[in-house]
């Protein structure tokens, strides 16, 4: 009590002496009820004490207190609606994917190219076998499909560049992740608690466009395909 | 009268073997049968100290040794600072341009071209043929 009443003294002020005799004075009040003190009358008597403290705080302060709980409750939504979007799925499946679509660009575009080419290789020598007119004019072709094949390179240049950006995209969200770490975390366990089931049905368009197989993908055949059909006949 | 020699051995470099194939069957057109290839600057310096080229034909954006950084060697070279050398690339930025003609490039020719400006700018830095 001793050492209450130093600590009440280190913070000084008239207020908080009187503020001191008048919790004493209800204190006593209540021992005069004795063991029959009802828990609402104590009740009273701590609220009365909290409305003479709250009265003490400057009007400043408790608008700053009040912003700061506004902030703090913003903070707290936008975390939550940031997890509830699961970012973590932009780096573990919506880029990864993105970058193996982009990387089969290139890989389709450079093996058409060369089929292109191969096949030019192979008509250029007979043009040059039937010479005359014939024969310029196949040159003439062969040399305009060559000179478009440069559209690969720089196709392939141009979506090097989109893969660099989208690295840098993957960066940002993990940084973002790290900053959101444990909602983000706490989204994938619910994720993982509830696997995703994803209903395919013939009336459903959306679902059934999935693109192009990706390389690596099990790839039908077209004897597949024939084979599917015919097994319902 | 020509005053090139069509047997003359040129070397092209570029990151994407496509690019080496159009260029190569261009040249072929153009009379050139001695076309060497590499595929980055490092294989290509090697290549040039190894024989005797009349003709560097290079892209610039390849790794680990970039076009430029193969010109810069080439220039700084005493045996091979004289060659002609063209720049075929995508880069387009005047920066790039300058930066190149500051390093010594004889020609520079921005990705797609034909087999015109090809032809153009080989006679501007080799000669008529």
């Amino acid at each position: 009590m001793k050492a209450q009443k130093g600590r009440k003294s280190g913070r000084g002020g008239s207020g908080e002496d009187a503020l001191r005799a008048q919790l004493e004075t209800q204190l006593s009040a209540l021992a005069g009820l004795g063991p029959r003190a009802e828990p609402a009358e104590i009740t009273d008597a701590v609220e009365s004490v909290m409305a003479t403290v709250e009265g003490d705080l400057s009007a400043v302060n408790l608008k700053l207190y009040a912003e700061i709980e506004a902030l703090s409750r913003f903070i707290a939504a936008a975390k939550s609606e940031i997890a509830s979007v699961r970012p973590d799925e932009i780096n573990t499946e919506h880029l990864p994917t993105a970058t193996d679509e982009l990387e089969a660009i290139v890989g389709a575009t450079e093996s058409a190219t060369n089929a292109i080419l191969e096949a030019m290789e192979t008509l250029e020598p007979i043009g040059d076998e039937l010479g005359g007119e014939t024969g310029r004019k196949i040159a003439d072709s062969v040399t305009q499909v060559y000179e478009a094949c440069n559209f690969q390179d720089i196709t392939g240049q141009r979506i090097t560049k989109v893969v660099g950006a989208l690295k840098q995209v993957e960066e940002k969200v993990d940084t973002l992740l790290a900053a959101f770490g444990e909602d983000a975390a706490a989204a994938r366990r619910e994720r993982t608690a509830e696997p995703k089931k994803k209903q395919i049905s013939a009336d459903d368009d959306a679902s059934l466009m999935n693109g192009p197989s990706a390389p690596g993908d099990a790839n039908v055949s077209q004897d597949d395909i024939d084979a599917l059909l015919a097994s319902f006949d | 009268m020509s005053s090139v020699d069509m047997n003359m051995h040129i070397l092209i470099v570029d990151d994407y073997k496509t690019m080496l194939r159009i260029i190569r069957n261009l040249l072929k057109q153009l009379g050139f049968n001695n076309v060497d290839e590499a595929s980055d600057g490092s294989a290509a310096l090697q290549k040039l100290r190894d024989k005797k080229y009349g003709l560097v034909i290079s892209d610039w954006n390849m790794e680990p040794m970039s076009g430029l950084q193969l010109l810069k060697e080439v220039r700084a070279d005493s045996r091979l600072n004289g060659l002609p050398f063209i720049m075929i690339t995508a880069e387009s930025k005047s920066e790039n341009v300058v930066a190149a003609k500051q390093a010594g490039v004889t020609n520079y020719i921005i990705k797609p071209f034909n087999a015109a400006t090809l032809k153009t700018k080989m006679t501007a830095s080799i000669g008529q043929f």
